[in-house]
């Protein structure tokens, strides 16, 4: 059956305990047992059962072996999607393309990652031919392009040497509350400058959390979401853009790509950004989330170093950021997580760092593949 | 630093991409041109991502452009690195277009985006010639 595009809802949501995964071992773990542990979970958390699921979309684990361990025998459409963080957008996008045209009604988005035990690096191994005249120069690693991007953005509107700290703090603060967070300790503006550099001038704690984890939701139509467990959360828009070049360096720092995917989310939904109550956006480094800021229209060009305030991005602030503390705390989930914690936050499931009266979640990764979403609650309907 | 480990950073030089490694040889930066219609491109592929013309000519460029960024590298990635760390990396905008990662050749304290740079030639401890920058400095005035 086909539907409207804004009448489909992401109605379960699972994950793995990120922080019992921190612990060491000596083996990598199985990333399709984590990525089972968490569909197990969202199949829970709505009451749907197993095998209504007929879209299987998946990262980082392929679908084969998944389909195989899950016993999902005859899913009407599969699709493997790489393993990188701009993906877990692209996810959602595809699940609700795929029940709006009717080829799948109900779309499992599974992510698995065994990335700490299995000692990735996210650096040094090579990347093909993009990066191949690189290396001889030492230039390795998702986090220096990004810290070439910021460094200049530093150059142009005079960002000060802790313009970042917010950020860190921001994110420690919400993973205090959250008890599925890896690293729970609260940090001040001095540890954030006295953390070593990584790629000057980004530091460590400007560095998203290598992690094992796994991360499910299920995607339906929003009149099948009427009929189970909990409250829907329906996509209101979704958008994306490409900005793809040799570098992960974006010499816009993504602007034009989010411009164009902000104006279309704006004027579909008829929300304003500063309408959104709650923002979840994609900090693989910390700078990302100043450029994703300006992109999409909630902070002035070239302000938004300033416009980040430990006070205004709390999660009972004006402005709530990354509730759950995001990838530089919570665990480096490739923005699957920030999409759990959006449904949470419309449910109110998200217990001490639960955004008060929340009704609308902008998602937003500023990356080669730009994606947002606009998530709403019923209240938001009534509005 | 280690020259083993060095070496092993190299791209391999291939059919498609000697005339670049040839150019360094010679002290002179080579790119890609299309011969339709004149965009240069790095590194080096088979068609024009442009007008996606397959047809193209190695020319030689001015080897001038601008420093749009840098780093400096803290962390090992490589051990070829380990014992010049922390080290500078730049993005250089060549004038001609395309942008190139690479290094200075001297790094002044003083460094700024958009300072302007020209190519030199060093050949490394391998058997290349490797492409870096200098920044350009006003010609004092007599
Ligand atoms: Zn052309």
């Amino acid at each position: 059956m086909q539907h409207e595009p804004a009448e489909i809802a992401i109605v379960g949501v699972g994950q793995s305990d990120f922080r019992a995964l921190y612990a060491p071992t000596d083996r990598p773990r199985d990333a399709y047992a984590l990525a089972a542990g968490a569909l197990r979970e969202a199949i829970d958390d709505c009451g749907i059962d197993k095998d209504e699921i007929d879209g299987l979309l998946c990262s980082r684990v392929e679908y084969g072996r998944l389909a195989t361990v899950l016993g999902l025998r005859n899913p009407r459409f599969v699709h493997d999607l790489e393993g990188s963080g701009r993906m877990s957008g692209v996810a959602l996008q595809e699940a609700v393309a795929l029940i709006a045209n009717g080829a799948a009604d109900v779309v499992a988005c599974v992510y698995g990652n065994n990335g700490r035990s299995a000692r990735m690096r996210y650096g040094g191994e090579g990347g093909g031919p993009t990066v191949a005249y690189d290396e001889m120069y030492g230039m390795t690693s998702p986090g220096a392009y990004v810290a070439m991007m910021y460094q200049r953005y530093r150059g142009m509107y005079g960002a000060s040497e802790d313009a970042l700290a917010p950020l860190a703090i921001n994110n420690r603060r919400h993973a205090a509350l959250n008890p599925a967070a890896v690293l729970q300790k609260e940090i001040t503006r001095e540890d954030y400058l006295e953390s070593r550099f990584i790629a000057e001038p980004l530091r460590l704690l400007d560095y998203c959390l290598i992690n094992d984890g796994a991360v499910a939701f299920i995607v339906t139509s929003m009149e099948r979401a009427r009929t189970l467990r909990k409250p829907p959360v329906r996509v209101a828009a979704t958008a994306g853009m490409a900005h793809i070049t040799n570098y992960y360096t974006a010499e816009d720092f993504f602007y034009s790509a989010c411009q164009d995917v902000a104006s279309r989310l704006y004027r579909q939904t008829g929300i304003a950004p500063e309408e959104v109550d709650c923002l979840q956006i994609y900090d693989n480094f910390t700078p990302t989330i100043v450029f994703t800021l300006e992109g999409f229209n909630h902070a002035p060009r070239g302000e938004g170093w300033s416009w980040v305030d430990e006070e205004k991005i709390r999660h009972d602030g004006p402005r709530p950021l990354n509730t759950a503390g995001g990838h530089t705390s919570e665990s480096y989930m490739q923005g699957w997580a920030h999409h759990v914690e959006s449904v949470r936050q419309l449910r109110g499931e998200a217990g001490a760092r639960q955004v008060p009266g929340c009704r609308t979640v902008q998602y937003m990764c500023a990356s080669p593949i730009v994606t947002s979403h606009i998530l709403t609650n019923d209240e938001a309907v009534a509005r | 630093m280690n020259a083993e480990s060095y070496e092993r950073l190299l791209p391999e030089i291939t059919p498609e991409n000697r005339p670049f490694w040839d150019g360094l040889a010679e002290n002179e930066l080579r790119l890609q041109c299309c011969d339709a219609c004149g965009e240069y491109r790095f590194p080096d592929s088979e068609v024009c991502p442009r007008c996606l013309s397959g047809s193209f000519s190695w020319r030689a460029v001015s080897g001038k452009g601008r420093l749009w960024s840098w780093i400096r590298m803290h962390q090992k990635y490589f051990d070829a690195f380990d014992e010049v760390r922390p080290y500078l990396v730049a993005y250089i905008k060549l004038d001609e277009g395309p942008a190139v990662i690479s290094t200075l050749g001297e790094t002044p304290d003083d460094l700024a985006i958009d300072l302007p740079v020209r190519a030199v030639f060093e050949p490394g401890f391998s058997e290349r010639t490797v492409l870096k920058f200098t920044v350009e400095r006003p010609e004092p005035v007599a």
